[in-house]
């Protein structure tokens, strides 16, 4: 039996691709595979988070109707929807952001472009996922500024 | 290759609704009436054809990415992945429609 050496293998029998060949050094370790396996994981938790929240959100009683300020503190006053719409913030900004990269790098040629376009992706995408999580953990259902509690809240009675 | 260029189409919409949404609910944190306010855009007849076209992306990409584990992990995926497709397709159709008929009679209807 003949063996085939793989495409751009060092030699046969490795599966390794060749230093000559690669193009970062090998200094990346297995980031890119491990980015791979959270794309396929991810998605398929965020199809059933997403799908939960249209549903809930815009499906069941008067849909779009029913959202406004209250209908936000009815939710988050459970811990339930709390984690729910935490983990589907992080898991969908991660794994969008991953998404995005790959898009970033096939198409942006020149590598000050590439190293820019990531720069202000990667902002976006820390700014979102703190800010995000913060609203979700200060949430005030009664927010009080200057001691006056602002016309729309919910207050617990004096 | 065309369901290719239509996860990479849905899924840069659907990130950037994601940044907007996030900055819109984050005004729950300033004030009820303005997050009243925000939301109250979403209500409007123009803005319900906007979030049926972004449910159609969100369910194409849903059912397309589940096709792409299913060629990646399963030891036939990448035999049936043309039939795969189709059944993506009829999904999303269903799924669409679904939502569609539901969402904008409840939109678009007087309550």
């Amino acid at each position: 039996m003949t063996t085939i050496q793989s495409p751009r293998s060092g030699n046969i029998g490795s599966g390794k691709i060749a230093p000559k060949y690669t193009r970062t050094g090998g200094s990346k370790g297995n980031f890119e595979m491990l980015a791979w396996l959270f794309m396929r994981l991810s998605g398929i938790v965020l199809v059933v988070l997403i799908f939960g929240h249209l549903f809930v959100n815009l499906l069941v009683g008067e849909g779009i109707h029913a959202i406004d300020f209250g209908f936000v503190a009815g939710k988050w006053a459970d811990p339930f929807w709390q984690i729910w719409d935490l983990a589907m913030l992080w898991l969908a900004m991660l794994h969008g952001t991953n998404g995005v990269r790959t898009i970033i790098n096939d198409y942006a040629e020149k590598d000050s472009t590439r190293f820019w376009l990531k720069v202000v992706l990667y902002a976006a995408t820390t700014v979102i996922i703190i800010l995000g999580t913060l609203v979700i953990f200060t949430f005030n259902p009664c927010p009080v500024v200057d001691g006056v509690q602002l016309p729309g809240g919910f207050c617990p009675a004096p | 290759m065309w369901s290719w260029v239509g996860h990479r189409i849905t899924g840069v919409v659907i990130f950037f609704f994601l940044l907007v949404h996030v900055l819109d609910t984050s005004l729950v944190r300033v004030s009820p009436e303005a997050y009243t306010a925000v939301i109250g855009a979403y209500k409007n007849p123009l803005m319900a054809l906007g979030e049926t076209g972004l449910v159609a992306a969100i369910v194409f990409h849903a059912f397309n990415g589940l096709r792409v584990i299913a060629v990646d992990f399963w030891k036939k995926g990448a035999k049936y992945q043309r039939q795969m497709l189709w059944i993506v397709l009829a999904l999303w159709l269903v799924t669409f429609a679904a939502f569609a008929i539901r969402h904008l009679s409840l939109a678009l209807g007087g309550h």
